[in-house]
This record gives C-alpha cells, sequence and structure tokens, in this order.
C-alpha cells in the first residue's frame, strides 16, 4: 500500500505542522488566535507563517496540522469564496455554511482513507444579527460548534482557561486580552509553539487578522527560575 | 401548416432573430389556468385556479412544495412541471446536504433558469412548457420569482401567469403597493381577489373551494399549501365583504338617485 | 493532540519489522441514548458530552435528531459519523415525504435505518443507534440497532457507552425480567420513566466518564414532542 510502484500515497502523518489554534465566541463577535511557527518534527522550520486566514467579510479560519494540507484547503476555500462573488446576488456566506462545506471536504477525504491532517476552527458572525459563531472541524470530520474552542496542546491548556473567562455577555475586545493570555500560557508550556502570534476578530463590521506579533512574556516566576526538581511539590 | 419555415426545430432562427420553438412554448404557459402570486414584507401568498379535464375527474395539481421554504405554482404542461419540481428538491436537498442552511431563493430560481435554457439551445431537446411562480423565504425575506421555458426568470412584488392573466396584473398593478405592510390573513385575499379577475370575465364564473388553492410562505411559517374544505373560510370572507361593499354601493347609488346631482364619495372599488 | 494513529505491522513486509503507521477513519467520541416507551408516549434521552480520549472538548453536542412530530433518532459513537447518518436519514425522510405526500411512519423509519446502516457493511458508520416513537395506534416503541442495521423493537433500549451500566437497571425496572411470568411488573408512567431515565443516567455518569454533562429527555406524545433538559455531572 505505501511506496509501491502503482499505488498512491497517502497521509498517514502530518510532516510540516502548525500547532494550537484557540476561539473564544463573544456577544459581539468571535475572536481567534494562533501562533506563527510550523515545525518539521522537533525542528522550527518557519518562524512566521499564518496560520490564520480571513475567509469572507463574516468568517476567519484557523488551521492547527499539516501545513501543506491546509493549502489545499484554502485554495478550495478560495475557490469557494470566487464563485460565492460570482453569484453577485449580495448573499452573504453565513460562517455555518462555511463551516459545514469544509466539515463535509474533511469526512469525504477521510471517507477515502486519504484524509486532510488538521483542525480548523471556523470563527465568525451571522451577518443579520451580529452573533458570534465558533466551529470546528478536524480530519475525521468531527465538527461542533462551542463558546471555547481549542486544538492541539491547546485543549489541555487553553481550554480550561476559556471556559473559565468565559461570559455570555464578553465583549470582543475583553475577549481578545483572554485569547492573547491563553497564547502567552500556550507558550510558556507547548515546545512546539513560539511567542510571535496573530489575533482575528469577526465583528459586524467585518474580520480583521493582525499583523504577527510579538507575546511581552516573563519568565521571572519563581517556579520558573528555580525549576523543578524531586523535592518540589510541583513543576507548576 | 407551418406559420414559417423557421420554426421546425428548435436551434434555427428566423430572419427577424426570433426562436419560434420557444416563443410556442411560451405560448403553452398561457394556455395553463392562472397563478397569481403576491409579496409583502414579510410573507409570500401563490394564489392558483385549478381545472379538471372533466366532471368525473379530478382537478390538476398546481402547487408543489419544494422545501420548507419554499414552493412553486404552475401554469402550462403539469408534466414538464413535475420534472422541474423534482430538479428543484434534489437542488435543495443536496445545498442543505453540504452547507446546512436552506437554499437562497434567488439561487434556485437562477438554477432552474439555467436549466430551461440548456433547452433552448440543443437539437435534441424540447423547451419546457411551463412558466412559474417561485415563493420563497430566505436569510433576505420574502421572495416571489418568475421562470419562463425561454430561460428568463424576474423577480417581482406580484405576479400572474396563465390563462387570462392580464387582468389578474392589472389588479395587481392597482395595488401593489398597498401590499408590503398586510397581514398575511389580508395578502392571501388579495391574492385571492387577483385571482378572481380571471375568473369573472369566463363562463366558469366564480371561484369555489374546489377550483382555488393557496400556499404561503414566510416569516415564521414553512410553506404551507391551504386547499379544498380549507380554503372555504377565505372564500366566505372575501364574499361576505364583497357582499357589504356591494350593499354600500346600491345604497349611496340610491341615496344619488334621490338627490340626483350629488357627488357621491363612496368607494367604487375594494 | 494529535492523534497519530497506532503504528501497525504492513502485511505484506518481510518478518513484521517495517513499520507502517496507518489511518484510522474510526474515533469514540463516547454518549449514551436511552428510550422507554409506554402505551401512550416514549421517551428518547441522550447526554451532552463530546469525549476525546480523556477529554471534552465541548459538553454540549446533540446526540437526538427529530424525523418528525412522532419519531425521533437519537446515535451514540462516532460524532463525524453521527452527523453524516442523521444528514442522510434526514435527506432521505425528505424524499419519502415528496414521493408519498405523508409523514414517514415509526415502522418505515425503523426499517429505513436498518437499510442504510447495512449499505455501509463493509465500511460501516461507527454509531449506535435508538429510534423512538409512536405507532399507529399511537403506543410507544423503541428499536435498537447495531452498527451494521440489525435491530429489534422493544419497550425499553440503550444505546452507547453507559449501556452496560445502564441496561441492566431497565431490565429490572421497566421489563420485570426478574420475573418468569412478569406478575406485578409495573406500567410506568410518563413522570415515572422520565424519572428512572434521570436516576440511571446519574448512576451511569458516576462510573463511565463518557457520560455527563447535560441529559436531554425528549418526551413523545400525541401532543408533540417536549424537550426537558436535566443536569449531570460536569467532571
Amino acid at each position: 500500500m505505501f511506496g509501491g510502484q502503482d499505488s498512491k500515497q497517502h497521509t498517514v502523518q502530518p510532516y510540516v505542522t502548525g500547532t494550537s489554534v484557540i476561539g473564544l465566541k463573544c456577544a459581539d463577535g468571535v475572536v481567534l488566535g494562533a501562533d506563527t511557527l510550523v515545525s518539521y518534527g522537533s525542528l522550527a522550520k518557519n518562524r512566521k507563517t499564518s496560520r490564520l486566514m480571513t475567509v469572507s467579510n463574516h468568517c476567519s479560519l484557523g488551521f492547527s496540522g499539516e501545513y501543506s494540507d491546509f493549502q489545499e484547503i484554502k485554495s478550495t476555500l478560495e475557490e469557494l469564496m470566487i464563485s460565492e462573488y460570482c453569484m453577485a446576488d449580495n448573499i452573504p456566506m453565513q460562517p455555518r455554511a462555511i463551516h459545514q462545506y469544509l466539515a463535509r471536504v474533511m469526512y469525504e477525504a477521510r471517507n477515502k482513507q486519504d484524509p486532510l491532517y488538521n483542525q480548523l476552527v471556523i470563527g465568525g458572525v451571522l451577518p443579520a444579527t451580529g452573533e458570534g459563531y465558533l466551529g470546528l472541524v478536524d480530519l475525521l470530520g468531527t465538527n461542533y460548534e462551542s463558546e471555547m474552542i481549542a486544538t492541539g496542546y491547546g485543549t489541555y491548556i487553553a481550554l480550561p482557561l476559556l471556559r473559565k473567562a468565559y461570559r455570555p455577555d464578553i465583549t470582543v475586545a475583553e475577549g481578545r486580552k483572554v485569547i492573547e493570555d491563553c497564547l502567552r500560557v500556550l507558550y510558556y508550556r507547548d515546545a512546539r509553539s513560539i511567542d510571535t502570534v496573530q489575533i482575528s476578530t469577526v465583528t459586524k463590521e467585518g474580520a480583521e487578522t493582525t499583523e504577527p506579533f510579538k507575546l511581552e512574556t516573563s519568565w521571572d516566576f519563581k517556579k520558573f527560575k528555580a525549576g523543578s526538581r524531586l523535592i518540589d511539590e510541583s513543576t507548576w | 401548416m407551418f406559420r414559417n419555415q423557421y420554426d421546425t426545430d428548435i436551434t434555427t432562427w428566423s430572419p427577424q432573430g426570433r426562436l419560434h420553438q420557444v416563443e410556442y412554448a411560451m405560448e403553452a404557459v398561457k394556455q395553463g389556468s392562472a397563478v397569481v402570486g403576491v409579496r409583502s414584507d414579510t410573507h409570500v401568498v401563490l394564489a392558483t385556479l385549478k381545472r379538471s379535464t372533466s366532471e368525473l375527474a379530478s382537478t390538476q395539481k398546481k402547487l408543489f412544495s419544494i422545501d420548507d421554504h419554499l414552493g412553486i405554482a404552475i401554469a402550462g404542461l403539469t408534466a414538464d412541471a413535475r420534472v422541474l419540481g423534482r430538479h428543484m428538491r434534489t437542488e435543495c436537498m443536496n445545498y442543505k446536504y453540504i452547507y446546512e442552511t436552506a437554499m437562497p431563493v434567488g439561487r434556485l430560481a437562477l438554477n432552474v433558469a439555467d436549466k430551461c435554457q440548456v433547452s433552448t439551445q440543443r437539437a435534441s431537446k424540447r423547451p419546457f412548457g411551463v412558466g412559474l411562480l417561485i415563493a420563497g423565504y430566505d436569510e433576505l425575506g420574502p421572495h416571489l420569482y418568475q421562470s419562463c421555458p425561454s430561460g428568463n426568470y424576474y423577480e417581482f412584488y406580484s405576479m400572474a401567469i396563465g390563462a387570462r392573466s392580464q387582468s389578474a396584473k392589472t389588479y395587481l398593478e392597482r395595488h401593489f403597493e398597498e401590499f408590503a405592510s398586510l397581514e398575511l390573513q389580508d395578502l392571501i385575499l388579495q391574492a385571492i381577489r387577483a385571482l378572481r379577475e380571471t375568473v369573472s370575465s369566463s363562463k366558469d364564473a366564480e371561484l369555489t373551494s374546489k377550483n382555488c388553492a393557496i400556499a404561503y410562505v414566510g416569516k415564521g411559517d414553512t410553506f404551507t399549501i391551504v386547499e379544498d374544505e380549507e380554503i372555504q373560510p377565505y372564500l366566505d370572507t372575501l364574499e361576505n365583504s364583497d357582499g357589504k361593499q356591494e350593499e354600500e354601493e346600491e345604497e349611496t347609488e340610491d341615496a344619488a338617485e334621490q338627490t340626483e346631482d350629488k357627488p357621491t364619495d363612496a368607494p367604487m372599488e375594494d | 493532540m494529535m492523534d497519530f494513529g497506532t503504528p501497525v505491522l504492513e502485511p505484506g513486509s518481510a518478518n513484521g519489522t517495517k513499520q507502517v503507521p496507518q489511518f484510522n477513519p474510526y474515533q469514540d467520541n463516547g454518549g449514551t441514548v436511552a428510550s422507554i416507551a409506554g402505551d401512550d408516549y416514549v421517551i428518547v434521552a441522550a447526554d451532552t458530552r463530546f469525549t476525546l480520549g480523556y477529554s471534552i472538548p465541548t459538553r454540549k453536542i446533540s446526540r437526538v435528531l427529530k424525523i418528525n412530530d412522532k419519531v425521533m433518532l437519537g446515535t451514540a459513537g462516532m460524532q463525524a459519523d453521527t452527523c453524516a447518518l442523521h444528514k442522510v436519514i434526514s435527506t432521505r425522510m425528505r424524499m419519502y415525504e415528496h414521493d408519498n405526500n405523508k409523514r414517514m411512519t415509526f415502522n418505515a423509519v425503523s426499517q429505513m435505518l436498518s437499510t442504510v446502516l447495512y449499505y455501509k457493511r463493509f465500511f460501516p458508520y461507527y454509531t449506535f443507534n435508538i429510534v423512538a416513537g409512536l405507532d399507529d395506534k399511537g403506543e410507544g416503541w423503541v428499536c435498537g440497532y447495531d452498527a451494521i442495521g440489525s435491530f429489534e423493537q422493544r419497550k425499553i433500549v440503550c444505546n452507547g457507552a453507559g449501556t452496560k451500566l445502564m441496561q441492566p437497571v431497565f431490565d429490572n425496572q421497566v421489563d420485570w425480567a426478574q420475573s418468569w411470568d412478569g406478575a406485578g411488573k409495573p406500567n410506568l408512567s410518563l413522570e415515572q420513566a422520565t424519572d428512572l431515565m434521570k436516576d440511571a443516567f446519574t448512576s451511569a455518569a458516576e462510573r463511565e466518564i463518557t457520560v455527563g454533562d447535560t441529559l436531554q429527555i425528549y418526551k413523545i406524545t400525541k401532543d408533540g414532542i417536549q424537550l426537558e433538559e436535566f443536569e449531570l455531572k460536569k467532571d
């Protein structure tokens, strides 16, 4: 099956990968965050690659997992948005529709035993009401909506923080700070992360992704300095 | 025998720049019994006149539900309409399967118009002999579209197609500006009034629960067909309100006769 | 963390030394669905916890699909397959309604689900289903399925992760299985069935880590479908 002369090669494991993406739904929109590193195993292959993309005026997308598969997804999405534009009927594609479309793409790929090795986080607003939308799709086609989403190590490190910070009336401005904090914590503990990050905000006014910027970090915490030893109560 | 030598196949132009076969298909729409569509800010209503081939037969279906948010009324060949209807249902299901959102009405109207166009440009095909009024409600609100055998499609505030639809159109042209703010129940009555214009001039005389069916769709309402005994209350309401109108008119006429030259401000039409 | 799949030995490789990771298209996302049917009602219950290994990526997903006012489908197992299955069932249900100009009956739905599942016999949906509904006479019934479509119509079924903990309780409390001749078997009311369902899920949530968060109980009666939500433990 693998490498035979007349057999087709499928991705069975990711090579060039991005780590966590996180997202938080807010009262007036959505915030997504990701760092800008793509790794090749333990090698920091590229330190300034955008892992967030703006899909439309009402929708942004972030990925973790295989970079090449994401580029494939990106171009199919761009194709979709161009054909939408060509309909010229002023019907904005809803974030939910984009989310479900991607879920079909990912699920069909897994059905062919040829998965797109990614987790995708879709953030958007409903054009009519300005209400936020946040969803996830993974390489198996798993898809759900949630108030807070994190992939990769973010599931363990950022998700509890997001759950704690979440309020139904949290604003995008507040959410942005929460996301930045989560990215900082991830940078402290995820060895495949970097302190250069991007944040994407989607509100009624539009979708905006920042240029990559450096996180302010502090390494003066007592336990960071002391390090962890057997006698320590905990590594934290 | 033939109207001219340029109408025997679909893809041949006449020197006047016309496609006769397509125009004949457009004529088929005018042979079908009338259908009327009206739109308010929240709803679309379709009203249809059903015909039967004989006293012994049931009436032909004029209304088809396509999806929860969308349906059609047809004028022309019912058999052709069924083909288009099935196509539209499939398109709606496919759209929902992929996007988990309802297909925008305008997209479906364009899709079905494209399908009609194909059969005006292929020697091996025949145009669909049916016109559609497409009524639907999507994220941009209520919509009413008409599609033609030629592949043309238009969006309307109000529209009527089919036999004697001109009189309904005249009614609609006079009243459509009032429709925007109407409640659903009043909008339905307006649709039936417009439809009635197409029968009043003919010998089959009046709308009954047997020959009239309506459908509505809009904010908070999925596409719903109302026919048979369910439509009777609407016809009754209409008759009552018109009865009153006539009585009033008669009274004022009497009064006018008595005081002869005095002008009257009684409404002359409803 | 990314699941790379379990490395397996490639069947053709000489003396099994060459290790090749293989993509595993399946995943267990937990979840339990259960249904109790009575003389004039049926209730469908499902928890909303979505698990991935030991993680809970989200606490609120729906496992239940409303077919119409009288029939519902509940699905546990893999979430992506659940979605796909629910899409196929909704689409075929819509086609049935267009073609036959009537709603699908409980029997029609239960047979259709079996057909849809068996159609993928050699690449199955990793899903464990129940179909619950009222029959033509208004009596409640429920069908339980395995992943490839074999099914049985009963009065009480549960399926999914919590089955092992809950089924014996239902056998005892609803089916009266401990009695040979069924003497003294209770006829549960809608309220009693709902309470039993809450107790069963609360108990299952104590020992089965993939059960928890919120319990959704759909009550189907001749008057339509009502949803009651009941909080389970969140840890």
